[in-house]
This record gives structure tokens, sequence and C-alpha cells, in this order.
């Protein structure tokens, strides 16, 4: 096979990018800014996970709107109903998520009472419409989800200090820094993400969260592992004319891995299924923003830090 | 690296043979692999089955159907029966010694014994020591610390406080954990389902599963009734009052009668003749006093003696049966029942008997269950969510495939070999390790095909920077995989740190992502770093090309 045409994409590529930081770094501020406004004004549409409640996933005929089932769910007098369909369904059958806040009372007279509350939906939902299936329901009682609610945040909080830690043992803890940095940005624009599009947050969007903070790592990583060697290699050249040779040398992978990565969510994204949707997205997302930030942040932040050469002394 | 030693290539047949022979059976379908004798209700290994792995990953909930449910333990209720039992003990111990306390009662967490006369506190401690002894562990022996903490009040020189120890109350929660599981086993058995798992789940809870059953509320009613029975004999010449709340002398209790609209009341003796571990046997029967089926049941040597001598004892009154504070039967004893078996009828649908029948076998619950999580998947949206997993696999899988080919031609061909060697023995893996394919796991896998490829796509672009170095076309592979090594590791680390925290932390179908994920990141080094570069070492050696194709 001769037809490779990696060929044609040079190994090394000399685009300014550390030269541009400043508009990068001036960029992700405002990125920044706008997801904690966007948190804080609108907020996360958490899902049944973390909300705690009851939940069905029922598949209706193409007739069907949120509306109808809105009405059926709010004559139970059960609390606000929340109906939310499914998007990417290759079917003609539509498939909707309707679910109940949790019900009021105390311990486990709540929790029988939310139970009531899930056998009460189905039957009015199957009553009311001839064509409807009920394909799964979920009940999380408050506690739980209050402990999901510790766990899931618990997770990236563990797994982030992980890493750090990681790093600081294979890097030296300048480059640690430049990674925390560059991690937390992509937490903070995934979490503003969600806050935009109000897709549902649940324990999934967690998974791929703790995933994005692998995978930009990952990226982070191979571009710092480049900066070290690149340092010893060239001991005359300036800090800042290493950093964007190493992004260049190392720019051809980043871009085919990202590709390759992106193929297979989009392939899960759009055939998946309904679970997995928010999964798939937050993912998308995050391959996305985990490259740039790995490029545009984690790297030029290194020259704030001042890595250190080896043999040299801090002066 | 240029170089693989006999062991070396041995090692690595080894590693890819195990592979596909645990994935294997995942593409073959089960009458091929088993003799399924439906009558029977056995299935063996048929013909090469026998000698080969035979078995197929283990489908989660989400993917098969089936229900699953959180039970939470109630376990105040468990220490305040704790705390009440000895409180009873410590009256009885007292009575005996002729040492008449003013009162005994459960205050707080303790028994506070108030005695008349303060001069007998020393010797009141001394008898109520005996109902001291070291703690009782799970495994059945005696633990290092005692399973009270009893003191004399140093402020009320008539009062002595006894407390539950730490290690008592631990041994207790231990206990009525297994009990309940064993309980719960037994129920869920009664179902006829197959392959239930019943865990506990945490400090305090029971995790039950059952692949199939699309109602949840038959299990949570199954599970989340405690089934405490007991035998009663009414007492007639006490009103109970219209609502059931008249005042009772001591020594009765006053329950609603089941299956009476307006809800009926009667007062019994609180004292148990009999409860439900006298019981052997329950059916569902007929009798020719009731229509419909009824609850036949059958007493053990000794409950047989004692229901004989109530029966012949207290002819023409009524007894009642007691399950969990409702009287569900209460028949006047019309002569004596001497053989130890008796009926529990009216009002009983079969569907209601069979209950009932599954819980007396089974018996009771040491302490009442509630349901606090629950997630249904009907087995038809699990099959839709395999056959959309697997195709978003094929065509994620085909897309990298692509790509790969398209960038990379011939290395892209060893790189995507490699790929297809990794889902196997992400497959293999699965299936030999007995861990269980979720829905988020298939997420796992179509992710890790996106990202394995990595590891490759670092190793070739090292070496065309390489070969641009001038350097001949094995000197570039050997200085290509030596140098990709520590970028691949660091990299994979990382993502290997995250899915070990996802699996440690994470729960449900989310801890089935990790797994796929953390195999995943295993077997894409291995297919990466030792398999594509076999692939290329041996295109090396068959073609020996003047320069590199990249």
């Amino acid at each position: 096979m001769t037809f490779a045409l990696i060929k044609y994409l040079p190994t090394t590529a000399n685009v300014p990018f550390i030269r541009g930081r400043m508009i990068a770094l001036g960029f992700s501020a405002l990125l920044i800014a706008f997801s904690l406004f966007e948190f804080a004004s609108v907020g996360i549409n958490f899902g049944i996970d973390f909300r705690g409640g009851i939940q069905t996933e029922v598949e209706t005929g193409a007739e069907t709107t949120t509306e109808d089932l809105r009405t059926v769910a709010a004559a139970l007098n059960l609390g606000e109903p929340r109906i939310q369909e499914a998007g990417n369904q290759l079917q003609e059958s539509r498939t909707f998520f309707v679910s109940l806040p949790l019900q009021p009372g105390e311990g486990n007279e709540a929790e029988l009472a939310n139970q009531a509350a899930r056998e009460a939906l189905e039957a009015a939902l199957t009553e009311n419409f001839a064509d409807l299936t009920v394909r799964g329901t979920t009940v999380i009682g408050g506690a739980v989800s209050q402990e999901l609610v510790v766990t899931g945040f618990t997770a990236i909080g563990v797994a982030l200090f992980l890493m750090l830690i990681y790093i600081w043992f294979r890097f030296e803890w300048q480059y640690s820094l430049g990674a925390i940095v560059a991690l937390i940005h992509d937490v903070i624009l995934t979490v503003g993400m969600f806050s935009v599009t109000q897709m549902t947050f649940d324990l999934a969007t967690v998974a791929a969260i703790l995933t994005i903070v692998g995978y930009s790592m990952n990226d982070t990583v191979v571009v710092y592992d480049r900066i070290r060697e690149n340092l010893r290699k060239y001991k005359k050249m300036p800090l800042s004319e290493v950093l964007n040779l190493s992004i260049n040398d190392t720019l051809s992978r980043t871009i085919l891995t990202s590709l390759t990565t992106l193929a297979a969510l989009i392939s899960l994204y759009m055939i998946g299924g309904a679970s997995l949707e928010g999964f798939a997205f937050a993912m998308i997302w995050g391959v996305l923003i985990g490259t740039y930030s790995s490029i545009f942040v984690a790297a030029p932040i290194l020259l704030f830090t001042e890595v250190q050469r080896e043999g040299t002394q801090p002066s | 690296m240029l170089y693989f030693g006999r062991w070396k290539l041995l090692a690595i047949f080894v590693v890819i043979l195990a592979g596909v022979l645990y994935s294997l059976p995942n593409f073959v379908p089960e009458d091929v692999r088993y003799e399924i004798d439906e009558a029977a209700g056995t299935s063996e290994p048929r013909g090469i089955w026998r000698f080969i792995p035979s078995s197929t990953v283990n489908l989660g909930l989400d993917l098969q159907g089936g229900s699953h449910i959180a039970f939470q333990v109630d376990m105040d209720e468990v220490r305040t029966a704790q705390l009440e039992g000895l409180a009873a003990d410590a009256r009885q111990t007292l009575r005996n010694e002729q040492l008449l306390p003013r009162s005994v009662a459960v205050i707080g967490e303790e028994v506070v014994v108030l005695l008349i006369r303060e001069e007998q506190r020393d010797q009141a401690f001394e008898s109520l020591r005996q109902l001291n002894g070291p703690v009782t562990t799970v495994s059945g022996q005696p633990g290092l610390a005692q399973m009270y903490d009893m003191r004399r009040d140093p402020d009320d020189p008539g009062a002595i406080r006894i407390g539950v120890t730490d290690e008592q109350f631990e041994a207790i929660k231990e206990r009525t954990l297994r009990q309940s599981i064993t309980v719960i086993r037994r129920r869920i058995d009664g179902l006829g389902t197959t392959d239930p798992t019943i865990a506990r789940s945490g400090d305090d809870r029971i995790l039950v599963q059952v692949p199939g059953a699309e109602d949840p509320q038959q299990i949570i009613d199954l599970v989340g009734t405690q089934a405490a029975l007991s035998f009663h004999l009414v007492d007639n010449t006490v009103d109970p009052g219209p609502n059931g709340q008249a005042r009772v002398p001591p020594g009765r209790t006053i329950y609603p009668v089941a299956n009476t609209q307006p809800v009926q009341y009667l007062a019994v003796e609180t004292r148990q003749l009999l409860t439900g571990e006298n019981l052997t046997s329950a059916n569902v029967t007929t009798h020719p006093s009731y229509t419909g089926p009824v609850v036949g049941f059958r007493l053990d040597t000794q409950g047989a003696l004692v229901f004989g001598d109530i029966t012949t004892n207290n002819r023409g009154r009524q007894f009642a049966i007691v399950l969990d504070d409702e009287i569900i039967t209460a028949p006047r004893i019309n002569e004596p029942i001497l053989g130890g078996s008796g009926v529990i009828g009216g009002g009983y649908t079969y569907d209601t008997a069979s209950q009932l029948v599954i819980l007396l076998n089974a018996g009771a619950l040491p302490a009442t269950l509630t349901p606090v999580e629950q997630y249904t998947i009907s087995a038809s949206l699990g099959r839709d969510q395999i056959e959309s997993g697997k195709l978003a696999i094929m065509i994620g899988f085909a897309a990298v495939i692509v790509f790969m080919v398209v960038a990379y031609g011939v290395f892209g061909v060893f790189s995507v070999t490699a790929l297809l060697v990794n889902v196997v023995l992400i497959l293999g893996g699965l299936s030999g390790l007995g861990m269980t394919l979720t829905l988020p796991g298939i997420a796992g896998i179509i992710l890790t095909i996106g990202m394995a490829v990595d590891a490759n796509v670092l190793i070739f672009e090292r070496i065309r920077e390489e070969v641009q170095h001038g350097r001949t076309p094995a000197n570039a592979l050997q200085a290509g995989y030596e140098r990709a090594l520590a970028a691949i590791l660091d990299a994979n680390i990382t993502t290997f740190i995250a899915a070990a925290v996802l699996f440690m932390l994470g729960a449900g179908p989310v801890r089935g992502f990790a797994v796929t994920l953390g195999i995943g990141i295993v077997t894409s080094v291995f297919t990466a770093f030792v398999f594509s570069r076999l692939l290329a070492v041996l295109w090396l050696r068959g073609f020996k090309p003047k320069q590199l194709p990249i």
C-alpha cells in the first residue's frame, strides 16, 4: 500500500501557537467566566440519580407529544412532572423520559410513597395512551441521591488529585500545576456546556467528565513529554520556542487521535441509544476542549511557572 | 526492540489464543455450545465446548432486562429491639432474685434500671452481670469485647445503666444482614426466577437483582414484607373500640383484622403461643370450610404439642394468627387439633395465597426492609440497547479502520489488526474474569476503540520523524518504538487512574464503564506496543523495504 496520506502532513509543522497564547488564554478565561455565570444563574439540569425521584422511559407512537404526557402526569397531583424527549432515535416511534419529583414524607414513608407514585404513573400512562409501552423505570430515594452526589463529586476530586500526584512524580511540580489548570479548565467548560444546553447531568456524565479528565491529561502528558525531551536536546533555545516546537512536533498525533476518538464517539452518539446520549455528548465536547486545552492552556502555562532545565539551578 | 525471542513469541501467542478462546463463545449460539435439556432444566456443554471455555460475557440488567432494587435495613429498629430485649431480660433476672425494680426502661441508647432500695444496687449489679458475656461474632467465636457496657450511675445511687457495646451492635448488624440475605434468597427462589443476585451493599443495604423481572412491585412486596408470624388467643372480654384505639389492660394487644371493610379490630393476649419458627412448611391447598384457595401449614413437633394443648384447653374460644401486626385469620376452636397442621383461609386468590406460602416457607426477616433505589428495564429495551451498542461498536470500528488505513497505509493495517485483537482481548477478559457488561460498558469499548490507536499513532509519528532524520527503516522502527514508550505509558496510566477511581467509587452500571475502560487500556498498550510491533517487524523482515511508506 503506497497511499499513506499521512505523508502529506508535515512532521515539523510550524504554527506559532505560543505567540497566540494571550489570545488563547483570554478566550479561555472568557469561556470560563461565561460557564461559571451560566452555572450560577441557570444551573444544571440534574438527572434522576442526583435529583432523586421517579422516572419512566416510555415508547410511544409518533403523534404523542410532550404536552399530552405532561397533562396525564400532572393530573396525578404527585408534583410537577418533567418530560424529556430522547433525540437521536433512528425509529418511527418516539422515546420520552417522564419523571416525577421525590415524594414528601419522613424516611421510609417517603421511600414507600416513591414506589407508590411509580405505580400510579405507570398505570396512568398505560391507561391513557393505547400505543405506549413502559420500557424502564427508575426510582431513586432521597438518601441514595444525596449519596450519589457525594460519591460523584468525590470521584472527580480523587481522580484529579491522583493524576496530579502521578504527574508530579513523573515530571516536576511546574508541569503538575500546568496540568491541573488545564484539567480544571476542562471540567468547568464541561459543566458550563451542560448549563447552556440543559442536557441531563447524571452519573454517566460524571463518568464522562472523569474520562475527559483522563483523555485531556493523556494529551497534556504527550506534549509535556516532548517538552521535557526538547528541553534536554536544545539547551540554548528559549523556552517559548521549545514549547512551540514541542506542540508542533506532537501536532499530527494530537489531531489524528482526536479524530479517531471523535469518530468512535459520534457513532456512539448517533446510534448508541437514548441512555448513552448525554454521555456521548459530554465526551465529544470533552475531547474537543481537552485537545484545545493541552495545546493552548497546559503548554503556555509552563511559560509562567518557569520550568527548570536539567543541570541549571533556579535563579 | 526489533528482536523477539522464542519465549516472548510464545507468550504473545498464548495471550492472544486465550483472548480468542475466551471471547469465542460470545459469537456462537447457545444451543450449539450447550446440550439443553428443558425437561430436566439442565444444560451441559457439548462436543469441543467441554474442553474450551463455553461461558459468555455476563450481561448487566440494563442489557438483558430485569429489576434492580436496593433495600435499606432499618438498623435503628434493630437497635431498639436489642435494647427492649435486654430490658425484658433485666426485669426477669431481677424478679428471679427478688430484687424488685421501680422501673426498667429504655432511655435513649441505654437501659436504665431504677431500684426501689438503693442498698440493693450492688447485689442487683452482680446478678445483672450474668447477662453479660463476650460478643458472639458472626463466625460463632467469642469476641474480645463484652456485649454490654454496665455501670452504676454516679449521680443516682439507685440506678444502673446498661448500654450495648459497639462491638455487640456490629455483630448484631452483621447477623441481621446475613440472616436477611438468606431469607430474601429463599423468598426470591420461591418465585422460580433464574440467577437472582442478592448481596449486601455497604453497611446497611441489600441489593436484589432479578434478571427478567419486569414488575418490581412483585419483588418489593416479597422482600419488603417482614413476615413475622405469631399465634395468640383472642380475648373477647376486651372491647377494642371502634378504631382499635381503646385502652387495654396489660398483657393485651389490639390488632386490625386483614381484609375487613370497614376495618375490624380484635384484642388478643400479647403472649405468643407459637411463632413462625415453629412452622415447618406451608402450601396452597383447599378446605371444605372455605371457598377458594387456603394456605395449609405444618408445625414442628414442639409446635404441634403446644398447639394440641391450646386447642384442647380452649375449646370454644378464638385464636388469632398475626402476620406483621395484622390478624390474617381468627377461627373458633371447635375441637382439639392434635396433628400439628392447620389452614389459614378467607378471601385469598391463588396469587395472594402463593405469595403468603413463599413468605411463610422462607421465614421472617429480622428487620424491616425499605426499597430506596430501584430500576427496571424491560427485556425489549435491553435487547434494543445491545443491538444499538453492537451497531455503534461496528460503525465506530469501521470509521477508525478507514481512518487509520487511509492515513498510514500498511502501518495503518498493522494498527487496525492490533485493534481487532484488542477488542477480542477485551471480550475475552470480560468473559474470563467473570465481569459484567453493561450499557456504559459498551460505551467504554467504543471509547477504547477510538483511543486505543493513540499508542500506535504516537509510535508511527515517532517513526516518521526518525525517517526524516535519515535513519534506515530498521533503525527508524527501533527508535520509534523505543522513544514512544514513555509517552504511551504516561498517557495510559493517567487514564487508568480515572478508570480505577470510577471502579472504586462508581455505582451500578457506571462501574461497568470503568471495567471495560480499564481492561481496554491494558489490552491497548499490549496490542499497540507488543502485537503491532511484531507485525511491523515481520513485515520488515519479509519485504526488506528500502524506505518506510509513512
